[in-house]
């Protein structure tokens, strides 16, 4: 095997639709990451250990490291780079900075998404809850207690809404 | 000294928006022309030779552009201090490339460059390699028996022993030997380790780098491969966590700086999650205590003896032995470190290197002597608390571990605790409530920084230092501010890179003190410069004032003892026609007035287990750890700092196992599935007490560093707990729960 077959597809990344031609060996982390330079998508283990890959698909949070771009064909894709609204900050993001809920900052935007995608799923409702529909993202700077005061405002949010 | 505008207030982290907003970039983060990728193929044996490596089919593949491994490498250096880093122990650094030799599991043997990621990964399944293999020593418990003291240290040697700790030990009316053991535990940082390296043209490189000090991988590469330094700029301006891991550049430097001056491309090679177990750990280590108390609890001998893994080509040590001289008060007392030669890779300092494995086993073990003693265990520390350290024979510049226990036991509910192991219960849990002391050396070093001042009143700061999430460029943001008197806004804070002043490594709990200093020194000299301007102006106000009779506020210089005569900061470079200011200084430590003094920062650390009485599982369920850490330059930067050491302490209490199996000689659980490092389900409540501590002799800024102290006394609190709960010393980490049923 001297090439590896490609095949195009159709993605909307942030908002935009793409066009594009990938081999279909690509991950979809590494499709962002390596090809589209939008690297706010962090791989920290490459085997949905770890949930720094973690972004939107279809509004549904995934981990990007465990599954080929080429399955996505007219999906929609929302990553760290897409969740302000331009210079405006989500509220999410907002209360990262402000519970200060990370330290090196590489585990952000998997824990952001996943967030998002956690009130979008609707199933948490206590603080236990949160904490273990949060476990899939580690932060190995240890900032859970402040991750967790961020989910529980999001959550309010989402129910005064 | 600094007033208190930015210093103390919790500002919000400056590359915070970065790192949220997706845009902050990390080593493999950073674009080049044409970049190509490697990927590293591991060793598949532990200990022998490489017999032959056929990377024909691989190199077939069209878009692979070179197999890198020994038998292809570039020239090397000859000696060993050319691959010696500012954190290697003495002996003879690993040469990834040098030779066919395999000295540890893992070991880097190839190295496969391609225009894809994809490609590199698929070519590198395609490199045949055929070993031969040697027997290799990999069981630490069989080989004990070989323990040495190392010939030259790089750590504090063991202090020479006090008083006559074995006879005071025949003689005391409480005796107690036991051992404590940890395994081997790694540092696991989110992001793996990666370089990527632009090619520059003309033999120069620009390299990106995860390291906690750019200069040293600058320092390496130059070593390595001849380099002159205006050759080679490296950079790190984020690093995704590090914990010591990136206290030594890793192999992956080596790699992708040599494809790219091989290739004369840009390159870049990032570790898998399964490489990052192949360098670097925290040392599995054997503590051996006899601990002697009279009928009253007063400790009357301390023995303490450790054997720590090495590997067989440099010998690492830490500060493990120094603890009780620092914790207690106790006139007789002997010490020892041995180190045990396995092949394995040569261990890394990682977070509180020393102090987390001496602590732990001092404080599991001074918990049992209490118990023997009949005392509370708080009780029994206070009765037992120095006043000066007893390794150096000098007095603490400060020490508030009263205010510690005071404060802790108060939040923490501490004195409603039965004593009784087993005699609190709620429903089918077991509860237990055990606590800890623990302390971290209060380190400054010299350190450099830049600073220009602009006539449109932005100023910007610089040293060459690291922020891996400790919080670095806030804090310094900080203390340009305030002392300048500017709003932080128009501060900029540079870090990261080799064009910068110099600054030591990021580690050691060091860097608030040592670049902090600096930062403020730079300031202060800055200010001297813009009051100079002042007073060349005829009839200024300023004419006859000395530079402590100013200050700056709101951006202006002003009277201290009249505020009203003030001149913006601007105003001063535009009456000169200067579009800048600048100032550059390196802060050197007061050592002769330091040497006089113990430099410290305490904790003391409370905690509650829940122990369900079938099952055997553990729930930490409550922390407080009170910390006396001098001046708090930033609270909620600082609280988060030891909110990170309690979920580590956690971490190592109840999770953290690398699994050595002898009969492979590598480590089993190697990625992040079967290595467990605590989760968002296992951290609950936590609180963070910040004591008053004002010490005017361990820097200018009177801040004790926070990144070590936070974890110290964590994972031994937690012990304490749980014999507590259930009445069960286990004595070997971690404490899972199969080791209680």
């Amino acid at each position: 095997m001297s090439s590896i077959s490609k095949e195009k597809i159709t993605l909307k990344i942030n908002g935009t639709e793409q066009q594009l031609e990938v081999e279909v060996w690509t991950s979809l982390l590494d499709l962002l990451r390596e090809q589209l330079h939008l690297t706010g998508t962090k791989k920290g283990c490459d085997h949905g250990q770890c949930g720094a890959c973690t972004l939107l698909l279809d509004g549904k949070r995934i981990n990007s490291c465990l599954t080929l771009a080429v399955m996505h064909d007219g999906s929609e894709i929302t990553t760290i780079e897409g969740i302000a609204n331009g210079d405006e900050l989500h509220p999410v993001q907002q209360a990262f900075i402000e519970h200060d809920a990370f330290q090196c900052g590489y585990c952000t935007p998997g824990q952001i998404c996943s967030t998002i995608g956690l009130i979008n799923e609707g199933k948490a409702k206590t603080l236990d809850d949160i904490r273990d529909l949060m476990s899939g993202n580690v932060c190995r700077c240890g900032a859970y207690s402040n991750i967790v005061k961020v989910v529980q405002e999001a959550l309010e949010r989402s129910e005064q809404a | 000294m600094i007033n208190t505008q930015h210093i103390g207030t919790p500002a919000k982290r400056v590359d915070g928006r970065a790192k949220v907003a997706g845009t902050a970039k990390y080593a493999a983060e950073f674009e080049a022309p044409g970049l190509t990728h490697g990927v590293v193929i591991s060793s598949a044996i532990t200990k022998g030779r490489i017999k032959k490596i056929d990377a024909g089919e691989a190199l077939r593949l069209k878009g692979v552009l070179q197999v890198f491994s020994h038998q292809n490498r570039t020239k090397l250096a000859d000696f060993d201090k050319s691959y010696s880093d500012l954190d290697s122990p003495p002996g003879a650094p690993f040469r990834p490339f040098y030779d066919d030799k395999i000295q540890f599991a893992q070991q880097p043997v190839a190295l496969v460059v391609a225009e894809s990621y994809e490609l590199a990964r698929y070519a590198a399944l395609l490199v045949k390699i055929e070993y031969e293999q040697e027997p290799f020593e990999a069981d630490f418990e069989n080989r004990i028996g070989q323990a040495y003291a190392p010939e030259e240290y790089n750590s504090t040697p063991p202090p020479e022993p006090w008083g006559d700790a074995d006879v005071a030990y025949s003689k005391a009316e409480n005796q107690l030997e036991v051992e404590y053991f940890h395994p081997s535990q790694h540092h696991n940082p989110m992001e793996m380790h990666a370089s990527t390296v632009r090619w520059e043209g003309d033999g120069r490189i620009t390299v990106y780098d995860k390291i906690q000090g750019a200069l040293n991988s600058q320092k390496y590469i130059m070593g390595v491969f001849g380099l002159a330094k205006e050759d080679v700029r490296v950079l790190s301006p984020f690093v995704g966590g590090a914990f010591g891991s990136g206290l030594r550049p890793q192999y992956q430097l080596f790699m992708a700086v040599m494809a790219a001056l091989e290739l004369k491309r840009s390159v870049k090679v990032v570790l898998t999650r399964q490489q990052m177990f192949s360098f670097g750990h925290r040392p599995k280590t054997l503590q051996r205590f006899s601990l002697g108390a009279a009928a009253d609890g007063e400790l009357r001998a301390i023995r303490h003896d450790v054997f720590a893994e090495t590997s067989k080509f440099e010998d690492y040590q830490e500060d493990v032995v120094i603890w009780p001289g620092v914790l207690y008060k106790c006139e007789n007392v002997k010490l020892s470190h041995k180190l045990v030669p396995l092949d394995v890779y040569t261990p890394l300092d990682m977070r509180a290197p020393g102090g987390t494995t001496g602590i732990l086993g001092l404080e599991c073990a001074m918990d049992e002597l209490a118990y023997k003693a009949g005392l509370d265990p708080l009780e029994f520390r206070l009765k037992n608390y120095s006043e000066k350290d007893g390794n150096e024979g000098i007095p603490f510049s400060s020490k508030e571990l009263r205010e510690c226990y005071r404060q802790g036991a108060e939040k923490f509910g501490w004195y409603k605790r039965k004593k009784e192991p087993r005699s609190m219960k709620e429903g089918h849990n077991l509860i237990g409530w055990g606590m800890a002391h623990g302390a971290w050396e209060a380190k400054q070093k010299e350190a450099s920084a830049k600073a220009i001042l602009r006539v449109d009143g932005g100023l910007v700061v610089s040293s060459a230092t690291g922020d891996i999430g400790t919080g670095t460029y806030t804090i310094m943001t900080q203390i340009a501010a305030e002392t300048l008197g500017l709003p932080l806004e128009k501060v900029e804070f540079k870090l990261g890179d080799t064009s910068l002043p110099k600054a030591p490594l990021e580690g050691g709990s060091w860097t608030a003190s040592s670049v902090g200093s600096a930062v403020k020194a730079v300031c202060d000299k800055l200010g001297q410069k813009l009051l100079e301007l002042a007073q060349e102006k005829e009839g200024s106000p300023f004419a006859e004032v000395k530079f402590d009779e100013v200050e700056f506020r709101n951006e202006q210089m002003r009277l201290v003892k009249d505020p009203s005569i003030a001149i913006a900061v601007t105003e001063l470079l535009r009456q000169n026609k200067m579009d800048s200011i600048k100032a550059k200084v390196n802060a050197q430590p007061a050592k002769e007035q330091q040497s006089k003094w113990a430099r410290y920062s305490h904790s003391a650390v409370f905690a509650e287990v829940k122990v369900d009485e079938d099952l055997g599982t553990i729930k930490v369920t409550r922390v407080v750890s009170a910390i006396a850490g001098g001046r708090i330059l930033n609270p909620q930067t600082a609280r988060s700092q030891i909110l990170g050491g309690v979920v580590w302490g956690i971490g190592m209490a109840l999770e953290e196992y690398s699994v050595m199996d002898p009969q492979q000689g590598r480590f089993i659980n190697h990625d992040l599935a079967e290595y467990h490092v605590p989760v968002n389900a296992d951290v609950q409540d936590v609180e963070v007490i910040f004591v008053e501590e004002n010490d005017t002799v361990v820097n200018p800024i009177g801040a004790k560093g926070l990144g070590e102290i936070g974890i110290v006394s964590v994972a031994p609190a937690i012990a304490n707990a749980i014999f507590h709960a259930t009445g069960r010393r286990v004595r070997e980490l971690p404490i899972t729960l199969d080791k209680l049923l």
